[in-house]
C-alpha cells in the first residue's frame, strides 16, 4: 500500500515527517482513553470553569435574568407569563405545555394547511373584533410563537391592549400609549430583528403607575 | 418582505465574507501543523493529550487506519453517552431528579448525537439530566464537530498529496481542532452568550411566584423555570453545526437566543467554519481560486434558498388568516404561527435557510408551521446534501463530492479523461463519489416510503393530516440522514420504531457516507500529479461555479422531486385553492 514518498519540497506536511504507514495504535486502547480524556476537558471541565467565569462577569444574565419584587423571584424578563386579567397586557398565546410552561417550551407545529389552526385563529381574531369593533389584529396577537415563552409582543399588539388596560385601570389611554412609547425596544442597531415591547417589564411598570 | 429583511441578509453575507480569510487561514495552520500564536499554552495540554491517551503523534494513517480509528471513537463515544443516559438518575448533577431515560430513547439519542445530527424526540428539559447535557451530550457535539473537520481535511490532503500512502494521524488532527479551534472559540463564545442573556448555572429549576394572582385566596399561581449551563452548551451546538437545543424550542427558547444580536452571531456561528474551511481547501491545495469558485457556488444557492424562503414566508394564504395579515411599520407581515417577535419573518427565514445549508438543525421558529413552500426551502436544502457551506467539515467533503462529479461531467463533455487539481479521476474515484450520493436518497427514501405506509407505526405519529403528513415524515428521515436534526416537529417522533429507525437512518447518513470519502481521500494521495493541459478544465473559474450548482441542483433535483411534488409542492396548490385539512 505505502510507496515512498515522493513529494515536492514546497509542500510541508507531516507524511514528510513519517516513513511509516502502520500508525500502530491500537483502536480499541486508544478510543477509551481518549474519550475518558476529553470527557474530563470538555464534559467536566468546559461548562464548570464557564460557569465559574459567567457567575463572576455576568451574575444576573447566568442565573437566567430573574425578576425579584419584595424579596421573592416574579419571573425571568426573557421568560413569558401568563397574564389574563384586563388590568394587564397580555402575551401571545401559548403552546408551551398547557400555556406558558417553561419546562416544556415548544410551539403548535401546526401546519399551515391544518384547518384546526385556521379555525383557532380566526376564532381569536373574532372575538378580538367584537370587544374593538374596525380595529385591525396584529397577527402576533392570535399566533403562537416557536417557544411558547416569547416575551415580546409587536408594538401594534401592545396599542391594540392599551384602550382596555386603561379602562379596567381607570387611567387614560394616552398615559398608557405614552408608558408603552417608553418600552418599545427598536431594531438592534437600526437593522437586526424587529422593534418589540417586553410584557413583563411594561406590566411591572404599569403597576407602578397605578396599583 | 421588507428592505429592511433584505439588508440584514445583506449585512451578515458581508460579515461572513469577511471571517472566511482569516478563519480559514488560522484552520490550515493548525491542522497543517503549523505553530499559532496559542501554542505557548496550549502546545503542552496538546502533548498531555497524547500521553495519557496513548497517542503517536509523529505517524501517520493511511485511510483504511484513518477510518478505523474514527468508528472505533465513534463507537466507544456513543456507548458511553448510551450509559451515562441509562443511569443518569443515579449519578450526579440531577437537581431535577430526571428518570433513567429508556433504551430506545437513549439509542436514539446517542446515535444523534454521535452523528453530528442532534435530531431530539425528547423534551430536554424534563428528560436529560446536566450530567448528560454536558459529559454526554456537550461532548458529543465537540466530537462530532471535529470528526467532520478531520475527513475533510483528510479530503484535502488526498488531493493535494502525490503518491503517498498516508492522509494523515486522525488522533492528532482531532486534538488539535478541538484544543486550537472548538475550545477556544466556545469559551469566547459562551461568555458572549452569557451577557446577552443565556443562562449558565448548576442550580434546579427557579420557582417564580407570578405577578398576576388573580384570587389572593388561593395557593399562588407560580412558574417553573427550566434553566442550566446553557451557554456552555448553545456555543459548540452553533460553531460545531451540532443543533440540538438545551431547550425543545432550540434557539427559538429566550434563554437560548435572548435578542437579535444573539440570533446573528449564533447564524454567523453556524457559517464560519463552513465558510472558512473553503479558503483552506484553497490554502493547502495552493489553489485559492479554487476556494472562491466553491465559496461563490455555496453562496449562489445560500441566496436563492434565502430568496424563496422569505418570500414565501412574508406571503400567507387567505384560506388562513388574510384580513389578519397586513403589515405595518412596526409589525412586518407574514406568517407569524410559530415565530418570535425579536426574530420576525426575515430573522426566522433567514435561521431556516442556514440551518438547513449547513448540517446545524437549530431552529429559532418552528419549521412545521411555515408555508409549504417556506417549508420546503429547509427540507430541499438537507436534500440537496447539506453542501451549501454544509456542516463543519461534512459540508465541504459533500461539495467535493461534487466537485468530482462536475469534473467527470466536463471531462465527458469535451471526451477527455478528467483531471482535478492536477489529479486524474479515474472509475475508482467516480465510483466512490456516486456511492456517496446514492445512499443518501435510498435510505431516506426507502425508510420514508416504509414509515408511510405503516398506519399503526409511521402515521399515527403524525400531527398534521394531508400532504402535510407527508412532508412531516420525509423531513424525518431526510434530517436524520443527512445529520442536520431540525424536524417538522409536530411528529411525534419519541416511538419504539421512530427512535430506533431514525437512529440507523442518522448512522448510516453519517459513517456510510463518510468511509468512501476516506477511500476517495486514500485513492487521490497515492496517484501522481500530471501537470495541467489545454484540454483540463479549469477549477477556479465562473464557469466552474456555475456548472457545480448546476451539478448539485440537477442530481437533487432529479432525485427528490417527486417525494417534493406529493409533499409541500401538493399542498401549496391546494392551500391555494382555499383547501384545508
Amino acid at each position: 500500500m505505502h510507496s515512498t514518498a515522493v513529494m515536492n519540497p514546497a509542500q510541508k506536511t507531516q507524511a514528510e515527517a513519517s516513513g511509516d504507514v502502520s500508525a500502530g495504535h491500537s483502536v480499541w486502547g486508544t478510543s477509551i482513553r481518549f474519550t475518558i480524556v476529553t470527557v474530563l476537558l470538555l464534559g467536566l471541565g468546559y461548562p464548570f470553569l464557564l460557569t465559574g467565569l459567567a457567575e463572576l462577569v455576568f451574575p444576573h444574565r447566568a442565573n437566567g435574568s430573574l425578576v425579584v419584587r419584595n424579596g421573592r423571584v416574579i419571573g425571568s424578563e426573557l421568560i413569558a407569563q401568563s397574564f389574563t386579567s384586563d388590568r394587564y397586557f397580555h402575551p401571545r398565546p401559548s403552546a408551551a405545555g398547557n400555556g406558558y410552561d417553561a419546562t416544556s417550551s415548544g410551539g403548535s407545529n401546526l401546519a399551515q394547511s391544518n384547518a384546526k389552526l385556521a379555525q383557532r385563529i380566526q376564532a381569536d381574531i373574532d372575538k378580538l373584533q367584537q370587544q374593538n369593533p374596525g380595529k385591525s389584529v396584529p397577527i402576533d396577537m392570535v399566533t403562537t410563537s416557536g417557544s411558547g415563552l416569547d416575551p415580546d409582543i409587536t408594538p401594534d399588539n401592545a396599542y391594540y391592549q392599551a384602550s382596555r388596560v386603561a379602562r379596567a385601570r381607570g387611567l387614560s389611554e394616552n398615559a398608557v400609549r405614552v408608558l408603552i412609547a417608553r418600552h418599545i425596544e427598536d431594531r438592534t442597531l437600526g437593522l437586526l430583528g424587529e422593534p418589540r415591547v417586553n410584557v413583563l417589564e411594561l406590566n411591572l411598570d404599569l403597576d407602578n403607575l397605578s396599583k | 418582505m421588507t428592505a429592511n429583511g433584505w439588508l440584514q441578509f445583506a449585512v451578515y453575507s458581508m460579515v461572513l465574507l469577511a471571517t472566511v480569510k482569516p478563519v480559514g487561514a488560522y484552520m490550515a495552520r493548525v491542522l497543517e501543523g503549523e505553530s499559532t500564536w496559542l501554542d505557548p499554552v496550549l502546545r503542552p495540554c496538546e502533548r498531555l493529550i497524547y500521553k495519557l491517551s496513548g497517542v503517536k503523534s509523529d505517524k501517520e494513517m493511511n485511510w483504511r487506519e484513518y477510518a478505523g480509528s474514527l468508528l472505533g471513537f465513534s463507537a466507544v463515544s456513543l456507548l458511553f453517552t448510551y450509559v451515562i443516559e441509562r443511569l443518569q438518575a443515579y449519578l450526579p448533577f440531577n437537581p431535577q431528579h430526571l428518570a433513567n431515560v429508556g433504551p430506545d430513547l437513549a439509542w436514539n439519542t446517542a446515535a444523534s448525537f454521535t452523528t453530528n445530527t442532534n435530531w431530539q424526540s425528547y423534551t430536554p428539559e424534563s428528560t436529560m439530566s446536566y450530567l448528560t447535557e454536558m459529559a454526554g451530550l456537550v461532548t458529543h457535539n465537540f466530537y462530532s464537530a471535529t470528526i467532520g473537520i478531520v475527513v475533510a481535511v483528510a479530503l484535502i490532503r488526498g488531493i493535494k498529496r502525490t503518491r503517498s500512502g498516508v492522509i494523515g494521524n486522525f488522533w492528532v488532527d482531532a486534538t488539535r481542532t478541538l484544543l486550537y479551534i472548538l475550545v477556544p472559540a466556545c469559551i469566547l463564545y459562551a461568555l458572549a452568550l452569557v451577557a446577552m442573556g443565556v443562562p449558565q448555572n448548576m442550580h434546579a429549576y427557579t420557582v417564580a411566584h407570578l405577578l398576576e394572582q388573580p384570587n389572593p385566596a388561593q395557593p399562588a399561581l407560580t412558574q417553573t423555570i427550566g434553566q442550566g449551563p446553557v451557554a456552555s452548551q448553545e456555543a459548540i451546538k452553533m460553531l460545531g453545526t451540532n443543533g440540538g437545543g438545551f431547550f425543545n424550542a432550540n434557539s427559538a427558547h429566550p434563554y437560548e437566543n435572548p435578542t437579535p444580536f444573539s440570533n446573528f452571531l449564533e447564524m454567523l456561528s453556524i457559517f464560519i467554519i463552513p465558510a472558512g474551511l473553503t479558503y483552506t481547501l484553497g490554502r493547502m491545495t495552493g489553489s485559492p481560486g479554487h476556494g472562491w469558485a466553491v465559496f461563490a457556488a455555496m453562496f449562489v444557492l445560500f441566496t436563492a434558498g434565502f430568496a424563496v424562503c422569505y418570500w414565501a414566508e412574508s406571503h400567507p394564504y387567505n384560506a388562513i388568516h388574510g384580513a389578519a395579515q397586513a403589515g405595518s411599520a412596526t409589525a412586518p407581515a407574514g406568517n407569524m404561527e410559530g415565530k418570535e417577535v425579536r426574530f420576525g419573518i426575515a430573522g426566522s427565514s433567514l435561521f431556516a435557510t442556514i440551518t438547513t445549508d449547513a448540517s446545524c438543525g437549530a431552529v429559532n421558529a418552528m419549521h412545521d408551521s411555515f408555508t409549504p413552500l417556506g417549508g420546503m426551502v429547509p427540507l430541499a436544502n438537507i436534500m440537496l446534501g447539506e453542501v451549501v457551506f454544509g456542516g463543519v467539515g461534512s459540508g465541504l467533503y459533500g461539495m467535493l463530492i461534487f466537485v468530482v462529479l462536475s469534473v467527470f461531467i466536463a471531462g465527458l463533455m469535451v471526451g477527455r479523461t478528467p483531471e482535478y487539481l492536477g489529479k486524474k479521476i479515474e472509475s475508482f474515484d467516480v465510483k466512490m463519489s456516486m456511492l456517496y450520493s446514492l445512499i443518501f436518497p435510498f435510505i431516506i427514501l426507502s425508510l420514508t416510503a416504509a414509515f408511510v405506509l405503516s398506519p399503526g407505526i409511521g402515521l399515527s405519529s403524525l400531527n398534521n393530516p394531508g400532504p402535510h403528513g407527508l412532508s412531516e415524515i420525509l423531513y424525518a428521515f431526510t434530517s436524520g440522514a443527512g445529520n442536520n436534526g431540525s424536524a417538522f416537529a409536530g411528529l411525534n417522533a419519541n416511538t419504539w420504531w421512530y427512535n430506533v429507525m431514525l437512529g440507523w437512518d442518522m448512522l448510516i447518513g453519517r459513517f456510510l457516507m463518510m468511509i468512501p470519502v476516506l477511500a476517495l481521500a486514500g485513492n487521490l494521495a497515492q496517484k501522481k500529479s500530471v501537470p495541467p493541459s489545454p484540454g483540463t478544465f479549469p477549477v477556479n473559474t465562473a464557469l466552474f461555479a456555475v456548472l457545480l450548482v448546476g451539478t448539485v441542483l440537477i442530481l437533487g433535483a432529479l432525485t427528490f422531486f417527486p417525494a417534493l411534488s406529493l409533499g409541500p409542492v401538493l399542498e401549496h396548490l391546494l392551500l391555494k385553492a382555499g383547501q384545508l385539512f
